[in-house]
């Protein structure tokens, strides 16, 4: 049973990750109709910059989590001025497609720099250690990532769903060329958004940093699950994808404990099974 | 008209009695393929480093400068078996590839053997860790060079279970390598009177291994063996660390570690840790000539793993059976063949030689990794803890179950 509380909590752990990729996911998909399959990639950027911000200008793990999701939410906003803004209007597959290119692009360039094994990335002093639970040995860096993962979620989705500029954001959605009549700039705010979203991906990547080696393919198995998550939750729904995020952890850490030849498998069986009985989604509303 | 008929008809034949008269000269041209994971998680032990082994031998063989033509090309097999056999079907049929070289990952190396059999080709496995290449699934086409799973099981886990870990758990990476390794190193902790209180088979490319190392921590094993490679190894250790595990008195045995990911892992991650391998750069003048200009070449200046070593290795000596032989017969079998009949000896190896299952015979060295204090600079990762001779490194043939070997 003691195993079964530790199993839990390292599933909880693991669905913060997904909570905070699908987030940023459902944010872009939901303003900009974007399925942004580069979102792997862009967490992998935002670990990579923590790296190159402790060994080249000797910046520790506090100011890269708030560097490094600027810096990349910056790349992103450059992706979406440049590339994406063309697509808008089109039918999905194009923005698929294109992000699906940019992904590979950007992985393949890494690669090509810093090989595949990855590098190191130490846990900051401060969250080193770890405390005696009784039913395990909960490392303080992993509470941490819990904790900080839960304010974030919620806080973009106070920000979304009950402030104004989230009003405005939603409107602009809805319909643009009516938000654009009452002297809004809907296309800034567009890619404002896709920065955000990205800027979520950095930071989840900056968290995960420490934990995993800093790799090149690292968003490369993860942007799998999270387009899961974000199915199983409703394409574009925040607090469906917060929800289903962590709840899929804790789904696939149970299955690391009963039967972990399938636990790569068991979030796309969960996918098939929504999929089959609610389409839109757990908390998806019909389009 | 008559003569001008006649002058072609006469220019035909002297063109085909010269193309008779070359072909009965030696074929002097040789296709190698390096197939390797050029992407994935095993890129940086094998992968383009392999092809560049490759290339190094060329040169180094000296056969051009002797009117031989020889090329490499390469190939990404993704760490699937279909992939990998379809790559090297197409390189028999279509681009005349003689012998394929590298192959990591078990799964797809055990089917690229058959595949070459069928063929008729040359395959020198380097990157592939099952012992069942030279063992039940052996065939008079491949040879085994670098190491397997029954060196590193002999290795470090009698090593381990003689030093007091005489209970073991395992993690295993779900595919024929993982299966391989936790069985030959079980026959070893039990061989030394170790126990092995459970294991749990992970999936190949696993980013957390959370829950697989709480699982190991609760059997309160003392050893937990890591039967996994590349990035699964480095995640397991690295994440180990995080959650006290090394700290609480249980001992990681990383039964296969490569240099490339020890440079991964960083010093301070990794320092302590007992494996066993069949090549470090650092441990004689050759290994170092050779380290370095390997290093100059490679493309992100890593060391040669042993895996990129092998390769170098194997190329030398099958060029040298070439040579014995006077020319490239097409002939893969012939071709084993002698290279078996002719001992080894390469600068990186040394002397050794090839057993009539296609294993090739070497010492093997238990490392460990060295602390931060100790290294001396980039890439001064190892000391060397005992040398393993080259009679007790592989299985014995005695216990071999290979066809090849008449009983």
């Amino acid at each position: 049973m003691q195993a079964l509380y530790a199993q839990l909590l390292v599933g909880l752990i693991n669905g913060s990750f997904y909570a905070l990729l699908s987030l940023g996911l459902a944010v872009i998909f939901g303003m900009l109709n974007i399925i942004n399959f580069a979102h792997g990639a862009l967490y992998m950027m935002g670990a990579f910059c923590a790296y190159f911000l402790l060994n080249i200008f000797g910046i520790g793990y506090w100011w890269a989590l708030l560097i490094a999701p600027i810096a990349v939410g910056i790349f992103g906003m450059v992706l979406e001025r440049t590339m994406l803004q063309w697509l808008a209007g089109l039918d999905h597959l194009y923005g698929l497609l294109l992000t699906f290119g940019l992904a590979l692009i950007i992985q393949g360039v890494f690669q090509n720099y810093f090989g595949s094994s990855g590098l190191p990335y130490a846990i900051p002093d401060e969250l080193r250690g770890g405390m005696n639970l009784g039913f395990m040995f909960l490392p303080i860096y992993r509470g941490w990532v819990v904790v900080f993962s839960l304010v974030v979620c919620f806080a973009t989705w106070y920000l979304i769903e009950r402030t104004r500029l989230g009003a405005y954001l939603r409107a602009a959605t809805e319909n643009p060329t009516l938000v654009r009549a009452f002297g809004i700039n809907v296309p800034r705010m567009i890619t404002l958004t896709y920065g955000l979203g990205v800027g979520l991906a950095a930071l989840a990547g900056v968290l995960s940093a420490p934990i995993n080696q800093v790799r090149p393919l690292m968003g490369e198995n993860i942007i799998i699950v999270v387009f899961a998550v974000v199915v199983i939750g409703g394409m574009g729904s925040i607090m469906g994808s917060i929800i289903t995020g962590f709840a899929l952890g804790l789904i696939e850490g149970l299955t690391k404990y009963f039967y972990p030849e399938a636990s790569n498998t068991v979030v796309f069986v969960l996918m098939v099974l929504v999929l089959l009985v609610k389409p839109t989604g757990l908390t998806g509303r019909a389009a | 008209m008559k003569t001008r008929i006649f002058a072609s008809l006469l220019l035909g034949t002297a063109i085909g009695l010269a193309a008779t008269s070359s072909a009965f000269a030696q074929d002097k041209t040789v296709k190698i393929g390096a197939l390797s994971d050029q992407s994935g998680l095993y890129a940086d032990l094998g992968g383009p480093g392999s092809t560049l082994a490759a290339q190094m031998a060329i040169e180094d063989s000296g056969l051009t400068a002797k009117g031989w033509k020889i090329d490499v090309i390469s190939g990404d097999h993704q760490n699937k078996p279909d992939v990998g056999v379809n790559i090297a079907r197409q390189w028999f049929d279509v681009d005349k590839v003689d012998v394929i070289v590298d192959v990591p990952n078990s799964g797809v190396a055990l089917a690229v053997s058959n595949l070459v059999k069928e063929k008729n080709g040359v395959f020198l496995n380097s990157g592939a860790g099952t012992s069942d290449l030279t063992n039940a699934q052996c065939t008079p086409n491949t040879i085994h060079w670098t190491y397997d799973t029954y060196t590193l099981a002999h290795g470090t886990g009698t090593a381990l279970t003689k030093n007091g870990g005489d209970t073991w758990f395992f993690i295993t990476a779900d595919y024929a390598f993982g299966a391989a390794l936790e069985r030959d190193t079980t026959a070893a902790v039990q061989a030394s009177g170790g126990k092995v209180l459970g294991g749990v088979k992970a999936p190949i490319n696993t980013a957390d291994f959370s829950s697989f190392l709480l699982q190991a921590q609760a059997s309160k094993a003392k050893v937990i063996g890591l039967a996994n490679a590349g990035s699964d190894t480095t995640n397991s250790i690295k994440q180990a660390a995080e959650f006290g595990i090394t700290a609480g008195g249980q001992k990681l045995a990383a039964l296969l570690l490569f240099i490339t990911d020890v440079h991964s892992l960083g010093l301070k991650a990794a320092q302590g840790l007992n494996f066993t391998e069949t090549f470090y750069w650092d441990l004689n003048d050759n290994s170092r000539a050779f380290a370095k200009r390997f290093q100059d070449r490679m493309k992100n200046h890593g060391m040669p793993s042993m895996v990129h070593a092998g390769v170098y290795s194997s190329l030398v000596h099958y060029f040298k059976a070439l040579e014995a032989l006077g020319g490239n017969p097409h002939d893969g079998a012939k071709v084993v063949a002698k290279m078996k009949e002719i001992p080894t000896d390469d600068p990186l190896f040394g002397k050794g030689s090839i057993q009539p299952n296609g294993r090739k015979i070497h010492p093997a060295y238990l490392f460990e990794v060295k602390a931060p204090a100790e290294s001396k600079g980039p890439w001064d990762y190892y000391k060397l803890v005992s040398t393993i001779p080259a009679d007790q490194a592989f299985t014995p043939l005695a216990d071999s179950k290979c066809a090849l070997l008449k009983k």
